[in-house]
């Protein structure tokens, strides 16, 4: 019982806690063994979240077309909002898909900690696990309303001439990694800076719809430096902008496509995603003491 | 020899007492100042012991302090103390759902905490699903998990569920099912804590059954639990914490005895004794001067299962009384159910004032099992059959202990034995 005792001193430890790990110990290999339950965790966020409703899944379908269809009453109708000669619901269609799979995967993985406290309270598991669960479960709801995206476009593709996809299209798996990434990388900093104080958290759920009015999704970008170029600089500061236009443009063949502000976005979320990465791993290991 | 699996060195563990808000933020930046200038953390310097009853004068107080052990492959270690100790914070410590403030652990093989069951069930889902999931929470991959479903799903006794999502559980069915999964986990140590708490008594065997096959099974086990009864059945050797540290360490019946206060009482001498009976105000006609337990001539309340045990009894009579009877009952200490009790006629004719009685019991070795159990002792008259003097537990008598001679499972079963006749055929 004693630590003087005969051992076998020369065996290796398989594991060692310590209260000052470093901070680039992302202990990878962990989360790779702990993969069944990511996929578990996406399972269930899908399977849960439609038990006991009538429409299940299709509600998947609504929320998007319904939205895209107020917008273009409201934006498009009321407020004349020029939609660069592209059909008012293509355009907001465009731009909401790729807005909702980042801001559902920030809002979500921006409480993993206080919203999971009862569980890793009990058990270790890399906490990683979840938020990368939420990315997944998210990248799958946005496949489906991308889907839902791509009908609508084909139905305007093939009824009229003004839509002319190019080869930026090409890029689009990469916007798709970037915006889950930065979805990723934003929210696990404010779900690590919400552990102790809250008031955070009070900013997040006004700060994302702000952030949506920030970037080009009910207004085209060159709308903006055309007519209000005093503004051009805060939207181009916001790393969404370029991706939703790249977006567009690749699709819709209007918008703004500039390597430069694709490549500014790129290193934003490059940066923030690891800080995030460091945050969250110096937060998970001690949180429970002040969630 | 075995090889050592858990190193636990200079565990301590910080906690902030009062609520986190805009006061806490001064320390939190002057704690980050001094990190940024690469000196010590200014609060771990302070801090008050871990004493719940005792008021600090700090905001900070050490829920571990100093706590360094060794566990070697194939131990099956009790961790016991009272309420606000310290287990739970060394156990959230060694199954890394929080990290200690200062000290390091080590540890070799995989290694798994039972803190709660079910954790991680999701109303929504089915019972199925659940078990995967839960499962996978505690480390298992899909594939073990699905080679063990059935065993999971027998052992759980909820089949017919198991398709129902578990929000139309009962809640014994949850822990059930919770409980079944984590059964089947296999680590090379396990953490379990309190968790036997809950469930019906069939469940708790079931569980406890479980437990004592995974230490037979060679594998470590670290077991916190406040029944007594279950620690020394299945644990060969304990630490007792006290305000969070080590306050014994080693065989686990001397970390129980100690936890029950009664290490200390089973040297006490005869005079304290007396004074505990505190006879002075009492107004009965007969009256118990001491009561002593002896092994041959040594006082002692502990004695070992193939012990005779010898206890003496000095009496005195106050007041007249018609003949004397004396009464004996040993109790269970958790139901404080009566196990054994009889009753003897001291004398038949009438005792006068300053008269002294003094008699001895015997109960035979291998009578009681091992465990601990209450007295109870009561002097009356014979005529009238009031009794005038009532000793037990409430006036401080020491409980009676019984230890195991080896570590043969049977003989923590029951709680004594009868007498019977066995006959071998020639």
């Amino acid at each position: 019982m004693t630590n003087n005792e005969f051992d076998n001193e020369n065996e290796p430890w398989d594991l060692s806690l310590e209260p000052d790990s470093k901070w680039y110990a992302l202990r990878l290999k962990q989360i790779f063994r702990f993969k069944d339950l990511l996929f578990l965790f996406v399972r269930r966020d899908f399977v849960a979240v439609y038990k006991q409703t009538i429409l299940g899944p299709i509600w998947f379908f609504i929320q998007p077309i319904i939205t895209a269809g107020i917008f273009a009453l409201v934006f498009g109708l009321f407020g004349s909002i020029p939609t660069e000669g592209m059909p008012t619901l293509l355009f907001y269609m465009c731009g909401i898909t790729m807005w909702n799979y980042f801001s559902d995967t920030l809002t979500k993985t921006s409480d993993t900690f206080t919203a999971n406290a009862g569980i890793f309270g009990k058990v270790y598991f890399p906490r990683m696990i979840v938020p990368l669960s939420i990315v997944i479960s998210n990248l799958i709801k946005f496949v489906i309303q991308f889907c839902l995206f791509m009908v609508v476009w084909l139905y305007y593709f093939s009824t009229t001439d003004i839509i002319h996809p190019n080869i930026a299209i090409a890029l689009v798996p990469v916007l798709i990694i970037i915006m889950g990434f930065l979805g990723l990388g934003i929210g696990i900093i404010i779900s690590s800076m919400t552990t102790k104080y809250r008031d955070l958290k009070f900013l997040i759920a006004f700060g994302i719809q702000l952030l949506m009015y920030a970037s080009p999704i009910v207004f085209p970008l060159s709308l903006v430096m055309e007519k209000y170029p005093g503004f051009k600089y805060l939207l181009l500061a916001n790393p969404i902008t370029s991706i939703i236009e790249t977006f567009k443009y690749g699709f819709l063949g209007v918008g703004v496509f500039n390597w430069g502000y694709l490549a500014y976005s790129l290193g934003f979320t490059i940066v923030v995603f690891f800080l995030g990465l460091i945050v969250f791993n110096k937060v998970e290991r001690s949180f429970m003491d002040t969630v | 020899m075995s090889k050592v699996v858990l190193r636990v060195t200079n565990i301590s563990k910080q906690y902030r007492l009062g609520q986190l808000g805009t006061g806490t933020i001064s320390h939190d930046l002057n704690r980050w100042w001094h990190k940024a200038r690469g000196k010590e953390d200014p609060y771990l310097k302070i801090g008050d012991v871990n004493d719940r009853s005792a008021k600090g004068g700090s905001d900070y107080v050490w829920s571990l302090k100093d706590v360094t052990f060794d566990v070697k492959e194939g131990d099956v270690l009790g961790i016991i103390g009272k309420n606000g100790a310290g287990k739970s914070t060394l156990l959230k410590i060694l199954s890394q759902v929080t990290t200690a403030s200062t000290g390091s652990v080590k540890i070799r093989g995989r290694i798994a905490a039972l803190l709660e069951v079910g954790t991680g069930f999701h109303p929504e889902l089915t019972g199925r699903e659940n078990i995967y999931l839960n499962g996978a929470i505690l480390g298992m991959t899909k594939s073990e998990i699905k080679s063990k479903f059935d065993e999971i799903v027998e052992f759980s006794g909820v089949e017919k569920y198991i398709d129902t999502p578990v929000k139309r559980y009962s809640s014994g069915m949850m822990v059930r099912l919770g409980f079944a999964v984590a059964a089947h986990l296999e680590p090379e140590i396990l953490i379990v804590d309190e968790v036997l708490a809950v469930g019906d008594i069939e469940f708790q065997k079931k569980c406890m059954g479980k437990i004592k096959n995974v230490a037979g099974e060679g594998r470590t086990v670290l077991f916190v639990s406040h029944n007594m009864q279950a620690i020394s059945s299945i644990c060969k050797t304990g630490i007792l914490l006290k305000n969070g540290m080590i306050d014994e360490m080693g065989d686990i019946n001397t970390c129980v005895k100690k936890y029950n206060g009664l290490f200390s009482e089973s040297v006490i001498g005869e005079a304290s004794i007396k004074d505990r009976l505190n006879r002075a105000n009492s107004s009965g006609n007969i009256l118990f001067n001491n009561i002593q337990a002896y092994l041959g001539n040594k006082k002692t309340w502990d004695f070992r299962f193939d012990e005779d045990i010898t206890i003496k009894f000095d009496c005195e009579v106050r007041k007249e009384s018609e003949g004397a009877l004396f009464y004996m009952a040993l109790l269970e200490p958790l139901s404080t159910d009566v196990i054994s009790n009889f009753k003897v006629v001291l004398c038949e004719e009438t005792v006068s004032p300053g008269k002294k009685l003094s008699f001895k019991i015997t109960i035979p070795a291998r009578t009681l099992r091992v465990g601990q159990f209450l007295l109870y002792f009561a002097l009356g008259d014979g005529k009238n059959k009031v009794w005038y003097d009532i000793v037990d537990n409430n006036v401080n008598l020491p409980a009676l202990t019984i230890t195991a001679i080896d570590m043969d499972p049977h003989y923590n079963l029951g709680l004594f034995s009868i007498p019977y006749k066995l006959e071998l055929n020639k």
